[in-house]
């Protein structure tokens, strides 16, 4: 369990004010310049050190990405964008530290930023996060106003500026590249890559697209040293990780943990546990809607984090604990998440486009028991046609539940199509 | 250069080649829906993954730049999985409707599933249906049909310059359509039906008409203006069935104009099939030795300056030859093949040609467009010129009318004026044309078909010469003609002799009556009004201005029902080939000079198209060789004199209607309403 000592987010529930003087008092913006003094260098070294990877659901090495930022400029600016689109069905941690902490973001940006060049942080914020955005405006002006950002960033030198931008409401759009197109004022479909973002991206810049929580743990990690970070968790799997608990249990949440708590452990301390008691568990979705359930056989003893989950072939995505008891229609509600992979499709791949509504029919279907037993192997197959041959990860993301449920509650489909035929034959009065 | 595997055999290719192209060129065939050459790349239809060793998931070929070592394979099952598996996917929302489909037969996504498709569907779901749009008289829409290959998007934003297209909607609800319904404004916008590689986007005018199995193919060169467009043309029986682009890439790439492609309707209407003479002021049909009698009795002891030819824009080089050398028998020096009054033709070759050529527009680096709007006088040009405005660094000025040319120019002045401080130096303009490596410069029938023409033509030769537009390895000296048979009439002569009139003179005499015969071959955009009480003889194929005020008409025929040389407004020789034959008693145009020839008693010396030739060499060699052109020397260009100060004019009066053949047309009357009255609205 995390000990408040080294918790980063100390204002994650709001009880203090979100304001400039109170995040001071809390300790953000704290020695901004001296660490900004240390050089790009140090910068990412300490970053890489800490072994952070990025929180927005891929887990790629944070300082890894910072350090494919060109060295030298090639006249081209470099800017650093910070993917507030929070959009993944059972994520809702992003949206506590815009409305709560937004300085521990911003000082983020200006100590990323300037570890990787960047002239100018762009914010997408989620459309749907009015206040938040609303919030966030202010302190950017509260930052600017005390020379936090602007012409001389923290007193560095260095001129670096942040800029919010509100996304109109697109799932694809927290995608990095459909990010990117959307920012730029065009419709948010992803680009192909490569090229990389890195070396052509906002208006064929060197860009690099991270996750707010990645970005607002990186002042801390200076602060404290990239031993400290690393320290926590274990092996690869490094640091604190806000996670969002969410569905059946007594007391949803968003907690800061450090990364490798048990799930179980995580769910009864924080959440007060599953409704009716763990033995009522029937399956937990780790890390928000795209990847893969587990049942209750597994959650009993996994530990949450990158690896831990991908052994089981799940994920921890962006660590959105979506827990199902027994009540649960897990049919159904994959079915729901199909619904929404098929509705944020951006329409631009074919596999995606296409299969997504397909998949989605079929589940439908499926909830029903209005099926052939064949049609569970058609919609893997359709799956695996669609998984790996888009040019983003929507295709991806829209296959892993519907494999995640198959694999472990096909017994269960199978018996709602089995059930229905048997009503079907007995009220037309023919025996089986 | 990168040096990769393919299928087990090894290649190196051009660094920036794609991974398609590397597959294409080991012989390993790649299907594709979205990839277009001469697009951008979108891949999105998935269609062109190929395996490649070390990467995790199958590879989108057409994005994916070769980088030495790849090993790619495009015959692997997990190939063939992922082709099937796009393949199922866009048939399953496609409406499987190939018996009524116009693009049936010629249709990508037909021939690409009988080769990679499973061949079985297993979609048990409801299909999507999408509303068709109505985005104008030239394009049918059948929605329900599209792939979402992006192809149209493409060409209309990058290519045609209207960012008219675009897709609404995401996921299965995305949409191709104009936004606000409403018809594409481009002059291009008929190459989108060319590009949608399935029957979504299909040529209204041509919808339920033939299937291509059906269709007599023909490769020809299209002559609505002067670029000389390489085409092919689709026949069935004795119909012009449809009109599509050939590729060549110094001219017309794969594009055609709307005008090519759509005007095809105008040949078998209002067509002159048989011979008329004008009895008791009413025109009669007449057999062919009644009218050339009717002719020659007018003609003989008549002295030749009292007889008069002008040459129409459509004429061929072989007919003009005929008239020529008719002429020359007839001891007349009225001859002009200039109607609209330009004055060029005098002095040397490079005074009258796009000496940069076309495909050279991509190696300039500024531009001057002087009295021209090239987007309605030669679309293909101005799609070049976008073509290069899009790589960047391409200033471009204009002098003339200020119109949306699809790229920004820099607007100098709408005439002589600011032409002259150009040259004078003044303008700043003149520096940023000096500085440019290649900078060229666009004279236009605006500028030139005008009293002060010549004027006109030496100042901008002056520029040219001024700015080091000619050397010994760049000529940036253009002019841009309208007409297709024009050059072909300046390399022949065929301009008034010693002592005759231009076409300004000559109607001009016959209105005061010292001209009292005036041959029109083709001609039909002069004030006829003006003709007096000439008599007239017209010789061309449509029912047009001129066989209305004719008094003798002889029923030629049009560039599909003959073998005509042109030569395009760069001097690139080029040859229509017969598809048809004249309707009725029509005949081809120089064999009817021929006969009227001998019935005057005056034979012209060859019998056959063969000897004609011969003689057309001889008088131009340089149309002896087909598709190249013949670089011209530069020398004394127009002479320098005053400029009148009236702005230079818009000579396309409605680009729609601009010959005889598209005001023939009900196709082409359709868009020239439309775009009337989208002018008249705009107007409002």
């Amino acid at each position: 369990m995390l000990s408040d000592r080294d918790r980063i987010f100390t204002n994650l529930y709001g009880q203090d004010h979100w304001g400039l003087v109170s995040a001071r008092q809390r300790g953000v913006w704290d020695r901004t310049q001296t660490l900004l003094g240390n050089g790009r260098d140090w910068i990412v070294q300490q970053v890489k050190d800490s072994g952070l990877r990025g929180r927005g659901g891929a887990g790629f090495p944070t300082g890894l990405k910072m350090s494919f930022m060109p060295k030298e400029s090639d006249g081209r600016p470099a800017y650093l964008v910070v993917n507030a689109d929070e959009s993944e069905p059972g994520t809702c941690k992003d949206r506590d530290i815009l409305r709560h902490d937004p300085h521990r973001l911003l000082e983020g940006c200006v100590l990323a930023g300037i570890g990787m060049g960047a002239c100018a942080a762009y914010i997408y914020i989620r459309g749907e996060f009015i206040r938040e955005a609303r919030i966030l405006q202010e302190a950017v002006e509260e930052a600017r106003n005390a020379s936090l950002i602007g012409k001389n960033a923290c007193g560095s030198g260095r001129e670096f500026d942040i800029f919010v931008h509100r996304g109109a409401g697109a799932y694809i759009c927290g995608e990095e590249t459909g990010l990117l197109e959307s920012l730029e004022g065009k419709k948010g479909m992803p680009r192909l890559k490569p090229p990389f973002p890195a070396s052509v991206g906002l208006w064929g810049c060197p860009t690099t697209v991270s996750n707010v929580e990645t970005i607002s743990v990186i002042p801390e990690i200076l602060r404290r040293g990239a031993d400290w970070f690393s320290g926590l968790g274990r092996p690869n799997n490094t640091g604190t990780k806000l996670f969002c608990i969410s569905g059946h249990v007594m007391e949803p949440c968003n907690v800061e943990e450090v990364m490798g708590i048990p799930l179980k452990e995580l769910i009864e301390r924080h959440a007060g546990g599953v409704r009716g008691g763990w033995s009522n568990l029937l399956a937990v979705i780790p890390g928000g809607s795209s990847v893969p359930m587990i049942p209750k056989t597994i959650c009993n003893n996994v530990s949450m984090d990158f690896d831990a989950l991908a052994e089981v072939n799940s994920g921890l995505g962006t660590a959105a604990v979506i827990v199902m008891d027994k009540t649960t229609d897990v049919v159904a509600a994959i079915a729901r998440l199909s619904r929404f992979y098929m509705h944020e499709s951006c329409g631009q791949c074919t596999p995606c486009r296409e299969g997504t509504g397909w998949m989605w029919r079929v589940m439908e279907r499926l909830v029903l028991g209005k099926a052939e037993i064949e049609e569970i192997d058609l919609l893997l197959e359709v799956g695996s046609r669609i998984e790996g041959h888009t040019i983003c990860a929507h295709g991806d993301a829209s296959a892993w539940p519907i494999q995640g449920l198959v694999r472990h509650f096909r017994p269960e489909i199978e018996r709602r199509i089995l059930d229905r035929l048997k009503t079907q034959t007995s009220s037309s009065g023919l025996s089986v | 250069m990168p040096k990769l595997t393919i299928n087990g055999s090894d290649i190196s290719v051009e660094k920036g080649t794609t991974v398609l192209q590397a597959c294409e060129l080991v012989g390993a065939e790649v299907p594709r829906f979205c990839y277009h050459e001469r697009l951008s790349i979108a891949g999105n239809c998935r269609m062109c993954l190929v395996e490649l060793e070390k990467s995790p998931k199958p590879i989108a070929s057409c994005a994916m730049e070769v980088a030495d070592g790849m090993v790619v394979h495009t015959d692997t099952p997990l190939v063939k999985n992922a082709r099937e598996g796009v393949m199922e996917f866009l048939l399953i929302n496609h409406p499987l409707d190939c018996p009524i489909c116009d693009q049936g037969g010629e249709c990508d996504l037909q021939d690409q599933s009988i080769t990679y498709g499973a061949g079985l569907g297993r979609f048990t779901e409801k299909k999507r249906a999408v509303d068709d749009k109505d985005i104008g008289p030239l394009i049918k829409t059948i929605m329900t049909r599209c792939i979402h290959c992006t192809r149209c998007i493409r060409f209309a934003t990058e290519v045609a310059g209207v960012e008219e297209f675009g897709a609404t909607g995401r996921g299965e609800h995305m949409e191709i359509g104009t936004y606000v319904e409403a018809a594409v404004t481009s002059e291009l916008s008929g190459n989108m039906i060319d590009l949608c590689p399935v029957g979504a986007l299909t040529s209204k005018p041509y919808a339920f008409n033939a299937r291509p199995w059906e269709l007599r193919k023909c490769e020809s060169i299209d002559v609505h203006d002067a670029v000389g467009a390489n085409i092919r043309i689709d026949a069935r029986g004795a119909d012009v069935m449809r009109v599509l682009p050939r590729r060549n890439d110094d001219v017309n790439e794969e594009w055609i104009t709307d005008k090519t492609r759509f005007s095809y309707d105008g040949l078998s209407m209002q067509r002159l099939d048989t011979p008329y003479v004008r009895r008791g002021g009413v025109l009669k049909k007449a057999s062919w030795e009644e009218a050339f009698g009717v002719v020659a009795s007018r003609i003989k002891n008549m002295p030749g300056d009292r007889i008069g030819a002008v040459i129409g824009d459509l004429v061929d080089a072989e007919s003009m030859v005929a008239l020529k050398d008719l002429f020359h028998s007839l001891a007349s020096p009225h001859i002009d093949c200039r109607q609209d009054g330009s004055k060029v033709g005098k002095g040397v070759r490079a005074g009258y040609l796009f000496n940069t050529t076309i495909a050279g527009i991509e190696h300039a680096d500024a531009c001057l467009l002087v009295g021209t709007n090239p987007r309605m006088e030669a679309p293909l040009i101005n799609s070049r010129l976008r073509k290069r405005y899009l790589m960047g660094g391409f200033p471009i000025g204009v002098v003339g009318a200020s119109e949306d040319l699809t790229y920004d120019v820099e607007w100098l002045g709408d005439g002589p004026d600011a032409l002259a401080s150009i040259v004078d130096g003044a303008h700043p303009f003149f520096e940023v044309l000096q500085r440019a490596t290649n900078p060229m410069l666009i004279v236009g029938p605006g500028a030139l078909a005008r009293e002060d023409g010549e004027a006109v033509l030496g100042t901008t030769a002056k520029i040219a010469e001024l700015t080091g537009m000619v050397r010994e390895d760049w000529v940036g000296f253009n002019v841009l003609h309208s007409a297709a048979g024009r050059v072909a009439g300046l390399e022949l002569g065929l301009l008034p002799g010693p002592g005759g009139q231009d076409v300004n003179g000559i109607l001009n005499c016959a209105a005061e009556g010292r001209i009292n015969i005036v041959y029109l071959l083709g001609a039909d955009e002069i004030p006829m009004e003006r003709l007096g009480s000439a008599f007239v003889v017209y010789q061309g194929h449509h029912g047009d201005s001129g066989a209305n005020r004719a008094d003798v008409i002889f029923p030629g025929a049009a560039y599909t029902e003959k073998e005509g040389t042109y030569i395009n407004t760069e001097g690139r020789v080029q040859r229509t080939r017969k598809v048809l034959f004249p309707p009725g008693l029509g005949r081809e145009d120089w064999t009817i000079i021929r006969a009227l020839s001998d019935t005057l008693g005056h034979k012209l010396p060859y019998n056959n198209v063969g000897q004609l030739r011969d003689r057309m060499c001889a008088i131009a060699p340089q149309l002896s060789v087909l598709g190249s052109v013949d670089p011209a020397k530069w020398g004394e260009v127009g002479f320098s004199g005053p400029m009148r100060r009236e702005p230079f004019a818009e000579t396309v009066k409605d680009y729609f209607l601009t010959n005889a053949i598209c005001r023939a047309s009900i196709t082409m009357a359709d868009c020239s309403a439309l775009k009337g009255s989208r002018e008249a609205m705009a107007a409002k």
